[in-house]
């Protein structure tokens, strides 16, 4: 058992880049620190997990909508990364999703921005008059 | 370089990572790097109906930096070597900034 104990395994295996290996040229799911999700071919990574992906698409999730909008190839500074998934194929054909078209999702995630916007003012409010101070920096949008 | 050893220990053991935007991902871990970035099998997200662009993956990668906590199980974590190795690890960075 003593030969398998991952805690002396050679480094090696643990580096970002064994982490990301067994991603290259598959069809990856990316989501970005500002809450963009990239589906794209991993082609290249480094150990900042920056990242190049080619034959992206955009897909912008409202509720339970989407759609896509084509991008071609991307270099993602590692920094923007939240999350790199690998896509199913299988399973992409059944997620519970609809997909309409791009109006129609401007339009939902427009209404979705404008409903925080006034969630956010009200709650910025109510802690301003129990005496909180609002920090008005924007965080992560994912 | 000590939670990293301390998380090699616990690969294979069903995890659930809590995101710095509140999302929570359950998944067994596989791997993890210096960055303390995980990498899990098989995940399943806590709130699907919520976050429902991840329906179509089954193992992730994620970066350290947008971890908020690893939720482990209570019986896989000796707290007896935890404390033991943050004590020797303690004593050797008091004794790295001495020297200088």
């Amino acid at each position: 058992m003593e030969n398998t104990d991952p805690a002396l395994l050679p480094s090696i295996i643990f580096t970002t880049a064994a982490q990301l290996v067994d991603c290259v040229d598959k069809k990856l799911l990316v989501v970005l620190r500002d809450g963009r999700k990239l589906i794209g071919i991993l082609r290249s990574f480094d150990q900042y997990a920056n990242l190049v992906l080619q034959d992206t698409i955009e897909r912008i999730i409202v509720e339970s909508m989407y759609s896509d909008i084509q991008r071609g190839v991307y270099i993602v500074r590692g920094e923007n990364v939240v999350l790199v998934g690998e896509i199913e194929p299988e399973k992409e054909d059944s997620i519970p999703l609809k997909e309409v078209s791009l109006d129609e999702i401007y339009a939902a995630r427009q209404d979705e921005i404008n409903h925080r916007r006034q969630r956010e003012l009200t709650k910025n409010s109510k802690l301003m008059d129990i005496g909180f101070s609002i920090d008005t920096q924007q965080e992560d949008m994912y | 370089m000590l939670f990293f050893s301390f998380f090699k220990t616990l690969i294979d053991e069903q995890v659930i990572i809590e995101l710095k935007n509140d999302m929570s991902i359950r998944g067994t871990l596989k791997s993890v790097d210096q960055f303390l970035n995980i990498k899990l099998d098989d995940v399943s997200v806590v709130d699907e109906v919520k976050y429902p662009h991840l329906s179509a993956v089954k193992n992730v990668f994620i970066r350290g930096s947008v971890v908020r906590y690893v939720h482990l199980p209570g019986a896989v974590v000796d707290t007896a070597l935890l404390e033991d190795a943050t004590r020797k690890e303690a004593a050797s960075q008091a004794s790295k900034a001495g020297g200088r």
